[in-house]
């Protein structure tokens, strides 16, 4: 009796006390597996969260919610893309519906909170967008794997080495200011630096910016050769807007992080995205055969081509099965879980490439730098033109001696003079 | 707008008290860990209520900008602790202390009007400090927030943590029944009523209202304090508008004017938002429905209907205008 | 200060103008503070969106937004503020209400997605000004903005309503008192509001488009004109959004890491010494 007591004290999932308390095997052949998902359903970042549980969904829909014998449970929580929301939720789904585990969530300030919950109750956090690099760098919990997603200066590194390629010498930056923006700029800056380019000038405002007009007029008369951009959901829209109406576009080529040219975003604009260049992990337009497959079935479903985070997640799940399947099942061994998911070498995803995590918990894959072209029925979509191979969240550096150096801030972007 | 309770016999007091205490100590015993979390939760919220009922219930002023104090507190205490490395009491002190004098802040600007222009006021004040929480991110994170380790020890055992919210809470109700009945109290609500008679009485009407916000922000930074501590974390989200919007509804559900009706308004706005988002992502069309719902039909909140009608009935005629 | 950084901030402030204009006319009038102004202002938007896509006819759009937000504003007046006349707080906050469910509305039927209404190709492109190159929409908002302004002061300083609704302003019950029915020209006037919420929505649907949370960023923005120009004040609401509007350009300029500081501060700091607005008057 006191035994029991003590474990529902500290043990705040109940699953495992049902574990203990039974025989282990027969309780684990007929109770479902369950999982949280978290994605912002409204606020902002609504339309995002939506795509987030469709390529989630996606998965289980194709592959069956069956696993070793036991049926997949997936509950689904709104985040509001507020972190307030976001720990009470992923208590609510840890405490009362009592999840194996969760996964999901938009942006990094929800992911955050979370990963903050469950660095105290060890449950593991699978975060395929939540791209926060110190995640998975200098404060990273061991039970939070970031499986088939990515960090943001992992991805603009390979951006500013081909800038150097293309012959772009000087650069300026335009980013929203918050942690995933200095995450995004620092990298491609510290690379671009490194290789001799020159950051000209880097502008930083708030998130949900409602007029560039002040930035876009100051860019005009830098006499840069390229411009980086790095904008997310709305901003990105207006961002390229009013880059084309204030008579940039065709004057001064844009490139930016991945989310500048995203489905999500590019899917409802008119011409104006036409020819940036970004980077990500997966292109739409890819020629990879489960890429094709993917990106078919999915507009077949939901008649929209995927953003990130439909991507990402659909990915993840195959990730998840994968492990699970690898452990027979035993959710309840959390170390079996997430030493299964640290093992697996993933292929076959929409990603189009192998993924496998690096030992601080994060993918390590072929990077594409994409170009946003029109398909043949006018749908505007990203098709590689560059491609980066096994590119780590450390790039050509050191693990240990790069983590010594600050984290990306808007004092800190890593600029070499 | 009535302060019902005090007409009620005095056992009737007393008994209500012993049965809150005794729901209230059993609570641990019988709940799990997630709704004790819950319980706590609606503790310290009741708080946030309570200190703008303090202003718009007694001294007929609605602020739309506790949020800000809230979270401001909630900041101070998480960055004191991470940064300073005070101890925790140290810090929860801090917390306090920093929003005492953001209200106080707050009531200099504000307090010179009244009506729909405070409500007007104290909302764009609130904004300010969202926007330097948001965009100071040197020492406010930006939007990712601050991470805090502060359940140590302890504190991380949830029932530790509910019985200090409850103390917290109680402490923080009975003093704030002591302020609103003591004569500076009485001065208020006779400036609710009617501020120009109440200046031409002598009355120092500035003066009060100030001491009013300030008192009431005090409280608000308690309940921020704590809330740092159970949430362990803090985003520009603790100290935007919605917090100030749920805060007030609260206030306003449970009864403006009555105190205690901040605890009912609290349990209902929290358990409605769990209950209904069990079921749909539609939590916001619920919300301002009831939002809607409660100024059409019940703008005395629940409380204060209550004590409408038990008056009535025991008085058998109506008194209240 | 160069004519380029100039424009921006005069073509933003035409777009708060024209928003603000109907927050602060109703605010005066009625005494309402309409907290669902942003929300009829999106509902604008995505419903000049709907009408462009569906007709092709820009012109089109914008009636159908404007006419549209005033029904709304018709509907809001008549089923539910009628019921809580004469008290303030209750009115601004059963307007709270219908804000957070309008905003969820408009997510559940457009989804969250951003859009932008479609401009005709008139509109679109830069023109030649003086010696800069300026995106050809944005002065069309100028123009519509300085053209609304002489609009409202036409109608209040030379019409009939216009003088009831000044004089409402100042005394509604001397109004009320002299045998005239206020209560039509409250609702004329919550009317009148409203369009120019649908007609900034319109316009801002192609200026800073349309997605969930852009209701509460405009409301925000309104509410900072109107506080510093002072309740029911159309010069008032006019100097508020330049203001406003070249706080926020300047502001991104020089105090890029201060941006949204900028527009607030010098808000409360006026509020410290005039508390009721350049222009506002007690009442």
């Amino acid at each position: 009796m006191i035994n029991r007591r003590k474990l529902l004290q500290t043990s705040s999932a109940v699953a495992a006390v049902s574990s203990l308390g039974f025989p282990a095997v027969v309780r684990a052949q007929k109770a479902p597996i369950k999982i949280g998902l978290m994605a912002p359903l409204t606020g902002v970042l609504a339309a995002g969260g939506k795509e987030l549980v469709e390529g989630f969904e996606l998965w289980w829909e194709r592959n069956g919610k069956e696993i070793a014998g036991r049926k997949i449970e997936i509950t689904v929580e709104d985040d509001a893309s507020n972190p307030d929301t976001a720990l009470q939720k992923a208590r609510r789904l840890v405490e009362q519906t009592n999840v194996h585990f969760l996964i999901g969530n938009i942006t990094a300030n929800t992911g955050l909170a979370v990963a903050n919950y469950v660095k105290g109750n060890g449950v593991p956090y699978f975060i395929p967008v939540i791209a926060a690099d110190d995640l998975t760098q200098r404060n990273r919990i061991p039970n939070v794997l970031r499986i088939a997603g990515y960090t943001g200066s992992q991805m603009t590194r390979p951006l500013a080495d081909w800038s150097l390629k293309a012959g772009y010498k000087k650069v300026a930056t335009v980013s929203q200011d918050y942690a995933y923006g200095h995450e995004m700029c620092g990298g491609f800056c510290q690379t671009f630096t490194e290789g001799g380019g020159q950051i000209v000038q880097q502008f930083w405002h708030p998130l949900n910016n409602s007029d560039f007009s002040p930035y876009l007029g100051q860019l005009q008369g830098l006499g840069v050769d390229a411009i980086f951009g790095m904008e997310t959901g709305a901003d990105a829209s207006r961002f390229l807007q009013q880059y084309t109406s204030f008579g940039l576009k065709g004057k001064i080529p844009l490139i930016g992080a991945m989310n500048v040219a995203d489905q999500s975003v590019i899917r409802t604009l008119g011409d104006e995205p036409m020819d940036v260049v970004s980077c990500a992990m997966f292109a739409e337009g890819g020629q990879d055969e489960a890429t094709k497959a993917f990106v078919a079935g999915y507009e077949e479903r939901y008649q929209k081509l995927p953003s990130v985070f439909g991507t990402t997640h659909y990915s993840g799940a195959k990730w998840l099965t994968e492990a699970l399947t690898a452990i027979g099942g035993n959710v309840e061994d959390r170390e079996a879980l997430l030493k299964a998911v640290r093992g697996i070498e993933l292929k076959g995803t929409p990603l189009g490439s192998v993924v496998k995590l690096d030992p601080y918990g994060h993918p390590v894959y072929n990077v594409f730098i994409r170009k946003v072209v029109k398909r043949a029925d006018g749908k505007k979509w990203n098709v590689p033109i560059a491609t980066y191979e096994n590119v780590s969240q450390f790039w050509k550096y050191d693990p240990e001696t790069y983590m010594k150096q600050p984290s990306y801030s808007r004092t800190f972007q890593g600029i070499k003079s | 707008m009535t302060d019902g309770e005090r007409r009620h016999p005095a056992w009737v007091s007393w008994a209500s008290s012993v049965g809150v205490l005794a729901v209230l100590a059993t609570l641990p015993f019988v709940l799990k860990s997630y709704h004790l979390g819950i319980a706590t939760q609606i503790l310290i919220f009741a708080i946030l209520a309570m200190s703008i009922d303090v202003l718009a219930g007694f001294s007929g002023r609605t602020p739309l900008c506790h949020g800000a104090i809230f979270g401001t507190a909630t900041y101070f205490v998480i960055y004191s602790v991470n940064i300073w490395d005070l101890p925790l009491p140290a810090a929860l002190l801090v917390g306090v202390a920093a929003a005492t004098v953001l209200s106080a802040v707050f009531a200099i600007l504000a307090v010179r009007v009244s009506g729909v222009y405070f409500l007007l006021l104290t909302l764009a004040l609130g904004l300010v400090v969202w926007g330097v929480c948001l965009r100071w991110s040197q020492v406010t994170g930006g939007e990712n927030g601050l991470r805090g380790d502060l359940r140590r020890g302890a504190l991380a055992d949830i029932k530790v943590f509910y019985a200090i919210a409850a103390a917290t809470s109680l402490f923080a109700y009975i003093a704030m029944r002591r302020f609103v009945n003591s004569p500076f109290g009485l001065t208020l609500r006779g400036i609710r009523d009617s501020e120009s008679r109440m200046a031409s009485l002598g009355y120092n009407v500035t003066l009060h209202v100030f001491l009013a916000f300030v008192v009431s922000g005090f409280f608000a930074g308690l309940a921020g304090s704590i809330y740092a501590v159970f949430n362990n974390y803090v985003s520009p989200s603790a100290v935007a508008l919605p917090q100030s919007v749920q805060g007030l509804l609260m206030a306003i559900v449970g009864g403006i004017g009555t105190l205690v009706g901040s605890y009912v308004g609290a349990a209902l706005i929290i358990m409605l938002e769990l209950f209904v988002s069990a079921f749909t992502e539609r939590w916001q069309i619920v919300l301002g429905s009831v939002f809607v719902a409660i100024m059409l039909f019940a703008p005395e909140g629940i409380v204060g209907k209550i004590n409408q009608l038990t008056r009535r009935h025991s008085q058998s005629k109506n008194t209240n205008p | 200060m160069s004519v380029f950084q100039v424009l921006n901030g005069l073509t933003f402030a035409a777009l708060l103008f024209i928003v603000a204009s109907g927050f602060t006319l109703i605010f005066g009038l009625l005494r309402i503070v309409n907290l669902a102004h942003g929300a009829l202002y999106l509902l604008g938007g995505y419903i000049g969106l709907t009408v462009a896509t569906a007709t092709g006819s820009y012109l089109l759009s914008g009636i159908a937004a404007m006419a549209g937000i005033a029904l709304a504003g018709l509907l809001l007046d008549q089923t539910l503020l009628r019921w809580v006349k004469g008290h303030d707080l209750r009115q601004v906050l059963l307007t709270l209400g219908v804000a957070l469910v309008l905003n969820d509305l408009t997510l559940v039927i457009w989804g969250g997605d951003t859009f932008s209404v479609p401009i005709p190709s008139v509109l679109q492109g830069a023109a030649n000004v003086g010696s800069v190159f300026y995106p050809k929409f944005r002065l069309f908002v100028l123009g519509v903005g300085i053209l609304t302004f002489i609009c409202l002061w036409l109608m209040l300083n030379k019409t009939r309503l216009g003088a009831l609704i000044r004089a409402g302003v100042d005394d509604a019950e001397m109004v009320e008192a002299s045998g005239i029915n206020i209560q039509r020209v409250f609702l004329l006037t919550f009317m009148l509001g409203s369009a120019l919420a649908g007609l900034g929505g319109w316009l801002g649907g192609a200026f800073l488009t349309l997605y969930p949370s852009a209701d509460s960023e405009i409301l925000v923005f309104s509410m900072a004109v109107v506080i510093i120009g002072g309740r029911g004040s159309l010069i008032g609401a006019a100097v508020g959004s330049i203001l406003i509007g070249m706080l926020n350009t300047f502001g991104q300029v020089w105090f890029p890491e201060l941006a949204y500081f900028v527009i607030f501060g010098p808000m409360a700091l006026l509020l410290a010494f005039r508390p009721l607005g350049l222009f506002g008057r007690a009442t």
